[in-house]
This record gives structure tokens, sequence and C-alpha cells, in this order.
């Protein structure tokens, strides 16, 4: 299966690996998939409370390369959207951006999913 | 990393054709062009004499008579010629049917599909060595069993089935006892009459011969075996498989199995030792597990779990350069990891996590060298992205966390 260049880019070298403290009130987390499945991605959000803009965003992914890809680049789509625009990343647009063959869309279903969990962990901290 | 070094370790998915093969079937494109059917005139004599070459070559290295060699277009045909074969052959005598969870596909698909023309099958487990369980075995046999099939080595994990035994209990019970040995003739010793078996699969592009051209072994004597064709047509091979012959593979898995006559005891020693080469040097990592008993396996595979690292993901690390399987089948539709490892015993997750390796002819040292250096950076880069290798790490129990099956 040939992959695209930008799924590849973010494989090799993905962006916003890393993990932020999860005891903070401003950061949300979300973390989906299973271990079983060969798919598990965790993903966070730091909020700025003033402004509620996603000032920074991490991921760490167990999975395959799409999964990978899928996950860093929704870190890098997150991050400068307010909490209720990142609610709008359809994993379609995850999709197309990469080239993802039709066996893989369930990687970026996990990132949209991903993306949802962190923001609903965001929420329910900060209500 | 290098992009033009080129190593391939996935001996199990097919092996490169040895160029004295390629040189040996040259002349039965060209001048030799004849079908080996032709009785009158020299085109079909040349043909025959050179297939009936192979047939001795092919059954001399697997210890049996020329006139037992069905030839067939590859292993899944012959494996779906012995097992539908014998059912209908053997119907009126019984319509079960034994085999193992770990065979091939080839395998397990001709006994589903018998399964719906109205015959029985008993799929048996293999304990956590990836052994059948000669008691279970004996047990499942009953008074309408007709045919045992196992594989000699299983093609994902190498592992070499108690062939004596299992014989010995289709012996005594009066069952014929079938195997696709695909993966271990050319490789290791292999005689089925030796073990009593009395049908057995394999290919030549497993064993540095072409593509397209396979075996099924069929004994003629005590007992006398007989299989219904599958393919109707000019009754070749005695009638149990139609088609004109392909005499330039047939001539060129005859010279596969001369060169493994000559040189298979040797190689398998270094093969052994390159392979113990690979593991001693992926086995540094931590949290690295060896699937499958290693007392009972081909001297040229092993297949590694890394754990919390994804097989496919890890692949697509050093696949620039190297050729290598997985068990984590990523990319198929149904998402489920290897069959042949979860039937072992292995969790979801160590069965996603795992790479076969498949040294071969080709192999050498710095190959091995190489794939170590590549697969262990490959490896760090994908614990340095994985959450379940960072909660592992800080101890945190996997077990504990509610996953959110998808």
């Amino acid at each position: 299966m040939a992959y695209s260049e930008k799924l590849l880019e973010h494989f090799k070298h993905p962006k916003n690996v890393g993990t932020l403290d999860k005891s903070q009130k401003n950061v949300g987390t979300g973390l989906v998939g299973a271990p079983e499945c060969g798919d598990v991605m965790r993903l966070q959000i730091e909020v700025d409370d003033e402004t509620g803009v996603i000032k920074d965003a991490k991921f760490k992914t167990f999975g395959c390369g799409s999964a990978i890809a899928s996950s860093s680049l929704a870190t890098e789509w997150l991050k400068g959207k307010t909490v209720n625009e990142a609610l709008e990343i359809d994993n379609m647009a995850i999709v197309e951006e990469l080239a993802l063959p039709p066996v893989k869309i369930h990687c970026s279903v996990l990132a949209e999913d991903a993306i949802k969990g962190a923001i609903e962990d965001y929420k329910s901290k900060n209500q | 990393m290098d992009n033009k070094k080129l190593i391939y370790l996935d001996n199990n998915s097919t092996t490169p054709t040895d160029p004295r093969v390629v040189d040996a079937m040259l002349p039965f494109f060209y001048s030799h062009p004849g079908n080996a059917a032709s009785r009158n005139h020299p085109f079909g004599w040349a043909a025959e004499e050179a297939v009936d070459y192979a047939r001795d070559t092919i059954a001399k290295l697997i210890g049996v008579d020329g006139k037992e060699i069905i030839f067939t277009s590859g292993a899944t045909e012959s494996d779906n010629l012995a097992l539908k074969g014998v059912y209908e052959m053997y119907q009126r005598k019984g319509d079960h049917i034994i085999t193992l969870k770990t065979e091939h596909k080839a395998v397990l698909d001709s006994c589903k599909k018998i399964e719906k023309m109205g015959g029985k099958v008993t799929y048996l487990d293999v304990n956590s060595e990836g052994l059948v369980d000669l008691k279970e075995l004996e047990a499942a046999i009953t008074d309408k069993t007709i045919l045992v099939s196992i594989m000699w080595a299983n093609n994902e994990t190498g592992l070499i089935q108690p062939m004596k035994e299992i014989g010995a209990i289709c012996e005594k019970h009066g069952v014929l006892f079938m195997s696709d040995a695909t993966q271990a003739v050319g490789k290791i010793p292999v005689n089925p009459k030796e073990v009593g078996v009395h049908l057995m699969a394999f290919t030549g592009h497993k064993m540095y011969g072409p593509k397209g051209v396979g075996v099924l072994f069929v004994n003629r004597k005590n007992p006398r075996v007989k299989v219904t064709a599958q393919l109707d047509g000019g009754g070749h091979e005695r009638g149990m498989r139609s088609g004109t012959l392909n005499v330039p593979g047939i001539v060129g898995m005859g010279k596969a199995a001369e060169i493994a006559i000559n040189e298979m005891a040797e190689e398998a020693e270094r093969l052994s030792k390159l392979r113990d080469r690979l593991e001693a040097g992926l086995m540094k990592m931590e949290e690295t597990y060896i699937n499958g008993s290693v007392a009972h396996r081909m001297p040229h595979v092993t297949n590694i779990s890394f754990k919390h690292v994804e097989g496919e993901g890890l692949m697509m690390t050093f696949n620039q350069n190297i050729g290598v399987s997985s068990g984590s089948a990523c990319t198929s539709a149904s998402l489920e990891p290897s069959y042949v490892l979860v039937a072992l015993g292995l969790g979801d997750d160590l069965a996603h996590s795992s790479i076969r390796f498949s040294l071969g002819r080709f192999s050498t040292d710095e190959d091995v060298d190489f794939a170590i250096d590549a697969v262990s950076k490959g490896v760090q880069h994908m614990r340095d992205l994985s959450p379940i290798w960072e909660m592992y790490k800080e101890g945190v129990d996997l077990e504990s966390i509610e996953w959110s099956e998808h």
C-alpha cells in the first residue's frame, strides 16, 4: 500500500508528541481505542482560560502509521482553535488531508473521538 | 536510513528463485517448447524426459517414488485437492476430518467448504507452544473420521508438529494423514513415509524454485490412496489432476529439489546460527518475546512480539529497506490480529505487536546486523510515541483501564 507524502511525514516526524499534566484544570485528556484492537490514542489539549483558545496539544499513539499520522495532524489542527471550533473537526477532513485508504478510515474516526474526548474532559473539569 | 539498501527477511512468504533454477528452466521456454503429453515427436519427448527427471528428483528429496508425485499449480491447489479429493473419494467410509486451528487458510477454507458440502470438521486447539495435543487428537477420532490434516511446519511461527506421533495415532485408528509441508520441504529433512503421512502438499516457490508449480504427494502402496480430481480434463497425473504440465516450472522445481538435496543440511545450520544472531540482537530490548516453542521450530524463522508497539506501524519505520511480515492485520478489513498467534494463547495486544522474520539462502550476517539496528530504532521510535508504553513505564496496570473498544 502506498501512503501519501503527508502521511509519511507525520509518521516519521510526528508533531506534538508528548504528555501534558492531566491534573491541571485547563488540560483535557481523551484516551480512545484499546490495545487488543491494535490502536490506542491519547490526545490532550491545554486551553487558555481567558479566551477559550487551545494553546497547546499533545498526543501519544499506539497503532499503525495511519493512526499516528491522524493524531499528529489532529494536534496541529487543534492549536489556535477555540474549544467550540475544535468540536467541528470532522474525521473525513483527516481522511482527505492524509489521503487515507478505505481500510484506514477508522484511524481518522479514532482521532475525531480522541478530540471529542479531550474537549469533554476539559469541559467537565470547567463547568 | 540508507535508501538503496534492500533486505529480504520474508522468505516464508516466498523465496527468491535460485539463479541455478532459472538457468535450468530457460531452455524449456525456447529450445524445448514441447508439451510433455505429446508422445509422437522429439519436442514432446524432451519435455516428458525433463518432467520425469524433475519428478524423480523431487521424489528423492522427500524419500518417495516418482509415481507418487502429482504436479499442481501450487500448495493451495494441492491442499484443496487433498482435502476435497479425499472427502469425495472416501465419503462412503466417513465424513469427518480433523485439523488444527493454526493451519494455513488453504486448509481451513477447504475444510469450511467441506462442511458446506455436508462434511464434519473438528478444528483442534494447540497448546501454548503451538503444538497439537496428541491426547486431544486421539480423542477426536471417531469411526466416521477419514482424514487428519496437520501441517508439518507453521508459516507464521516456524513451529514443527510432532509428525511421527501424529502418524502413529492415525495408523492405529486406520485414518489417512495429510500434511501441508509447504514451509518444511527443502529446508529440513521431510520424509512422509517415515512418519506415516499419506498425502503431502508443497510448492516450488518456498524452496527457491519458481512460483506457479506445486506438488501433492499421494501414497501409492499400503495404503493405496486416491483422491477425486477437482479439475476435469485430459486426465493427466494419473487422473488426479488434469491440465497441461507446466514444464518450465516443473523443471525449475526439480532443480530446486536437487540443490536442496545437496545443500539443505549445511544451509539449515548456517541459517539457524544467523537466526540466533538476529534473536540475540533483538532480545536485548526489554519487553520483547519470542512466540512459540523454541525447541520445535524451523531453523530460519523467528516470530517476535515487541510489547506496546503495533506491528504494522513498526514495519513502516523500516519498510523502505527491510521486508518482513506482521501478525497485526490492521490493513485487513477485519482488524483481527493473526489467528495463529491468538491460538497460541497470546493476547490480542501481543499478537498485534508481532513481527515474523524469515531468513533464507541469500541472507547474510550484514543483513541481520542491519535489521537488528533498524528494528531496534523502529521499536524505540514507536515506544516513544506509545501511550501504553508510557503507562507501563509509570507502573500503571493496563488491565485496570477501561478501554473504549471500537
